[in-house]
């Protein structure tokens, strides 16, 4: 299967290199890119944007299993990603994970069977004042408790929150 | 202005950079500029960029990222003359745990930022910069990328800004995850499309740095007091602080408090005011157990030091710590530190590169060892054992990271070796917490 950008997204990415002083500086910007049209970067992906900057395919998936926001298969509709570290661990995190566990019957790392959800360890995601925090794909979901966080997969699930889920929770 | 009170309070008209974050759509250009907003540009364009860096040098201003070094140092380190392009880069990515002032910035007052990154450009004899924000801040890009086109459009970034005859092109670079690309040379691999390994120093990156030119990196909060020390001189800025520690700074509370939050204060107040009065106190009124006072990888606090410490490089390092990127993490009686280890030497051997064996094995191992200890498998010989590797890494990686592993493993069993001695004696958490649910 060849893949490429929508006549959109390759403006886009043409923008973006216009920035940048080597094509390889906008390799992050550009597999951003990649990964909001494609849900995630299959080899394909990662072959393509390696052919777009000039750079061996290596360098690429190098990069890719590098940095962990970078997802390399079908995460589903919602990923719900969880802090665990100093504050969101004393501040009750291990029970949100709990939670997470038996609404979606699935461990780390995992989606569920109807790609609706997934469930990612996080680290410290910047936000310990309104610990225990989720990141639901890039929303922050703060101030959460395991009554919060069980109505807001409840609300996913019934399609009741799409656009922004993080706002949800205040 | 400056105070030198016993209140560790700083009215708003004190504040260097939180003196408007209350105000509403701060984050706007109309807004921004209703409360003097790029007025530092006028007079920073009418010195010569090496009196800017006079100015900074005297303002006795260090790098609030952690690691403190004296800014008006390290932008006088830069070569101006080898013909090659010179790189100003901010660090926002900001990954410390128990760390999230920057973020404050970056969505409340964004203008402010790019204020400080014109003027320190135009000290730097810089053309072209770069923001690199922490991937997970996607509202704090969204933000800033906004700020930045306002910017333009207004003339403050581009060809000949407000005709000085000074050109700034600044780009917002999202990360991806990874902790080490607030490490500054693990930040220029990560600009340069690699991973995020750090680089062997030197060269440094004043001389060679972002595809090998001169390059600056500077923290977010640094960046934001410069037009201060501009407007207001140098000299100005030592009114606050005392000693090596001048001007305010921002604190990032969290843990166990009524109020967490990011404050600014002088430098130098009372920690224990700090918590009290600031950050509300203890929540539920339960008892302290400890205090981490910079980020998570500076060693602790017991309760006693947490009386007498303040909130000053000097005084932290009287108590073996630091005052690192300034989030201080508050833990109860109730919370077990052998569980708080534990999360936090998984977090280093999560984040270390690989690329040296100190680092890559030493995280690991600490890891297995403060485990086994915690879940109530360990021995006395264990505690030894994880006291010899923590002491083997420090020193011995091309970056911090190891050291940053290390110094909090040392300085918990330094401060509380009983609660350690209790975890290998009852074969298990005395407070029934650790071998819980983890990752």
């Amino acid at each position: 299967m060849s893949v490429s950008f929508t006549p959109d997204n390759q403006s886009r990415f043409e923008k973006i290199i216009s920035k940048y002083e080597t094509k390889a500086s906008a390799l992050l910007p550009t597999l951003w890119l990649a990964q909001e049209q494609f849900g995630f970067l299959s080899n394909e992906v990662m072959d393509y944007v390696a052919g777009l900057l000039d750079m061996a395919p290596a360098h690429v998936y190098e990069a890719v299993t590098f940095y962990v926001m970078f997802k390399r298969k079908d995460m589903g509709k919602y990923c719900l990603q969880i802090c665990n570290n100093i504050t969101c661990s004393m501040m009750g995190s291990e029970k949100l994970i709990q939670v997470a566990k038996d609404e979606l019957h699935i461990n780390f790392n995992e989606v569920t069977e109807d790609k609706m959800f997934s469930l990612v360890p996080v680290q410290c995601l910047g936000s310990c004042d309104t610990a225990p925090v989720v990141q639901v794909n890039e929303e922050y979901c703060e101030n959460l408790n395991p009554e919060k966080f069980k109505e807001l997969i409840q609300r996913l699930r019934a399609g009741k929150v799409s656009e922004r889920p993080g706002l949800s929770c205040q | 202005m400056p105070v030198n009170t016993t209140s560790v309070v700083l009215s708003d008209d004190e504040k260097v950079l939180f003196k408007y974050i209350q105000k509403e759509n701060l984050n706007s250009l109309s807004v921004y500029e209703a409360t003097g907003g790029y007025s530092s540009l006028k007079k920073a364009f009418g010195m010569k960029p090496d009196q800017i860096i006079d100015e900074v040098k005297k303002s006795g201003l260090r790098g609030r990222g952690g690691a403190g070094f004296p800014t008006g140092n390290k932008w006088g380190f830069v070569p101006y003359n080898l013909g090659k392009p010179i790189y100003l880069l901010c660090n926002a990515d900001e990954s410390e745990p128990g760390t999230f002032k920057d973020r404050v910035i970056l969505e409340k007052n964004p203008h402010s930022l790019i204020e400080g990154i014109i003027v320190s450009s135009f000290a730097t004899r810089c053309h072209k910069s770069y923001i690199y924000v922490r991937g997970e801040y996607t509202y704090a890009a969204k933000v800033v990328e906004k700020a930045i086109e306002e910017a333009y459009a207004k003339g403050y970034l581009g060809k000949n800004i407000l005709g000085s005859g000074h050109d700034l092109d600044l780009v917002l670079h999202r990360g991806a995850g990874a902790y080490i690309c607030g490490e500054e040379t693990g930040l220029i691999s990560s600009l340069e499309g690699k991973k995020g390994y750090p680089k062997l120093k030197p060269p440094f990156p004043a001389v060679s740095g972002f595809l090998g030119c001169p390059t600056v990196v500077n923290n977010v909060e640094t960046l934001c007091a410069v037009p201060w020390i501009i407007e207001n001189g140098g000299e100005a800025y030592t009114q606050y602080g005392r000693g090596q520690s001048k001007g305010t700074k921002l604190f990032s509370i969290s843990g166990w408090v009524n109020k967490p939050g990011t404050y600014e204060v002088e430098m130098g107040v009372p920690l224990k005011e700090f918590i009290d009065v600031l950050a509300g106190g203890m929540r539920d009124g339960a008892k302290l157990k400890a205090v981490i006072p910079g980020g998570s990888s500076t060693p602790p606090l017991t309760p006693q030091e947490v009386e007498t410490a303040n909130l000053d490089y000097e005084s932290m390092a009287t108590f073996g710590t630091f005052l690192g990127s300034g989030a201080i993490i508050v833990v109860p009686e109730h919370h077990c530190v052998l569980k708080l280890l534990e999360h936090l030497s998984e977090f280093y051997w999560d984040e270390s590169c690989g690329q040296c064996t100190p680092c890559r094995e030493g995280t690991g191992w600490l890891y297995k060892m403060v485990k086994k200890i915690a879940h109530g498998q360990g021995t006395q010989a264990d505690i030894d054992s994880l006291n010899k590797t923590a002491k083997s890494m420090m020193g011995t990686t091309i970056c911090a990271l190891a050291d940053a592993a290390a110094m909090p493993v040392l300085g918990f069993i330094k401060k509380f070796l009983s609660d350690f001695q209790a975890h290998v004696d009852h074969k298990g958490c005395p407070l029934n917490q650790c071998g819980g649910s983890s990752h």
